[in-house]
């Protein structure tokens, strides 16, 4: 089936199966591999882009149904070579340890700061709920989106 | 994990969505927000031959206010009724209820008609549409009907649609005081135990998911009630408790009487 989606700012248009999911186009078609397949059943928050500026589960949604849709992943985070406020924030207070959760958890941190620019800890993890981080290292990606908001907000 | 084969074919109207259900009958399954289908698909536990995309059929994703009814359409998100005002000032116990569902993510694809019509027995929304009773609009190849919300669940993963009809809206009552608590399953945020209770008059409806392997209305808590929370001591009279590895049936049936108790109080 065609489909036309426009990915980072890039419109492409594939044939594609009907049953490939929106993160096995994402990686394997267009070769944006910073969306990570974590748990592939939308338990693990690993594979978040933001679809239409809402955070969705890329595995948990089919290529097909982004048919003329706006999609933004990782990739697309940073502009002219300067690291996105949330990423930079991630670097800053060690919200990273191997690495795998992070480009779901600035994904999901974006559409938490979008809805509460000013958030509260308890706003931000309950908005981390649907995103596991193995190394547990929880608190710190808390501070980070902390960080990232007082910088959007300067 | 990558589903069974099958063809996709985006509806554009109800009727076009009907009509393909209709001719090819058990092969095929709508696909709204897919928040329980596609992982459903991906782990072969359904294999569709035909999957009917309805998102985006116009008219099905409002929420209305009409006198004294609030009407939820069944493509309506997670996030838009969480997002409604008309949802939070009328039907304040739909609000608390979505909020505790899923996560960020899932609530910004998964879609009200979809978990209805999906019936998973420790779904949020059955609780708060039996307590409210709510109504499930639905459209079939006979054309509309309403289902009462107390007719609807009929069992684990089944409801009393017919192979051609869809879920079109939910019509909720508006609601003046009711609660709803949830005690977590902490991996899949789905309830172990979800209670829903309105309060009407003196009397209270409450609603439970999660216990038994069909939402029920706690009708002997109803009955003894009379402004005493003790009567959340009959929340599973007559009721065959579901056990799991989250929680076996003592356990269970507890935490529906804490669960009753607390949201009577609330």
């Amino acid at each position: 089936m065609n489909v036309t989606i426009t990915v980072n700012g890039k419109t492409y248009t594939h044939d594609i199966e009907p049953r490939i999911s929106l993160v096995q186009y994402l990686r394997e078609t267009l070769d944006l591999t910073g969306t990570h397949i974590g748990c592939d059943t939308s338990g693990c928050g690993a594979c978040t882009v933001s679809v239409n500026g809402e955070a969705v589960k890329s595995c948990t949604m089919l290529a097909v149904q982004a048919d003329g849709c706006e999609v933004t992943t990782i990739e697309g985070m940073a502009q002219n070579g300067e690291m996105h406020p949330i990423q930079a924030a991630f670097k800053e207070k060690h919200g990273l340890q191997c690495g795998f959760c992070t480009p779901g958890m600035v994904m999901v941190a974006a559409d938490i700061l979008k809805n509460h620019p000013n958030p509260s800890e308890e706003e931000i993890r309950h908005g981390l709920k649907g995103n596991f981080c193995r190394c547990t290292g929880y608190h710190n990606i808390v501070k980070s989106i902390q960080l990232a908001a007082e910088t959007l907000n300067e | 994990m990558i589903p069974a084969k099958f063809d996709y074919i985006k509806a554009s109207s109800i009727s076009e969505a009907v009509n393909l259900l209709d001719k090819h009958g058990y092969d095929a399954k709508i696909l709204s927000g897919g928040q329980s289908l596609l992982p459903a698909m991906k782990l072969r536990l359904n294999r569709p031959e035909i999957v009917i995309d309805i998102h985006g059929i116009p008219g099905m994703d409002t929420i209305e206010e009409t006198g004294d009814e609030v009407i939820i359409g069944a493509n309506c998100t997670h996030t838009q009724i969480l997002n409604s005002e008309v949802v939070y000032k009328n039907l304040n116990i739909m609000h608390q209820a979505v909020q505790t569902l899923g996560d960020v993510q899932v609530r910004n694809r998964g879609t009200i008609g979809g978990s209805l019509a999906h019936a998973d027995p420790s779904a949020d929304y059955p609780a708060v549409v039996l307590a409210c009773e709510a109504n499930i609009e639905v459209e079939g190849k006979n054309g509309k009907r309403s289902i009462a919300a107390t007719e609807f669940f009929e069992g684990i993963f089944t409801t009393a649609l017919e192979d051609d009809e869809i879920i079109t809206a939910v019509r909720f009552p508006k609601i003046a005081h009711g609660t709803y608590l949830k005690f977590y399953q902490s991996a899949s945020r789905f309830a172990v135990v979800g209670v829903a209770v309105v309060h009407e008059g003196s009397g209270v409806k409450v609603g439970i998911t999660g216990v038994a392997d069909t939402p029920y209305r706690a009708t002997e808590v109803e009955k003894a009630y009379n402004g005493n929370s003790d009567a959340a001591e009959h929340a599973v009279d007559g009721v065959e408790v579901m056990s799991d590895h989250f929680a076996d049936s003592e356990y269970r049936a507890h935490l529906a009487k804490v669960m009753v108790k607390r949201a009577l109080e609330a």
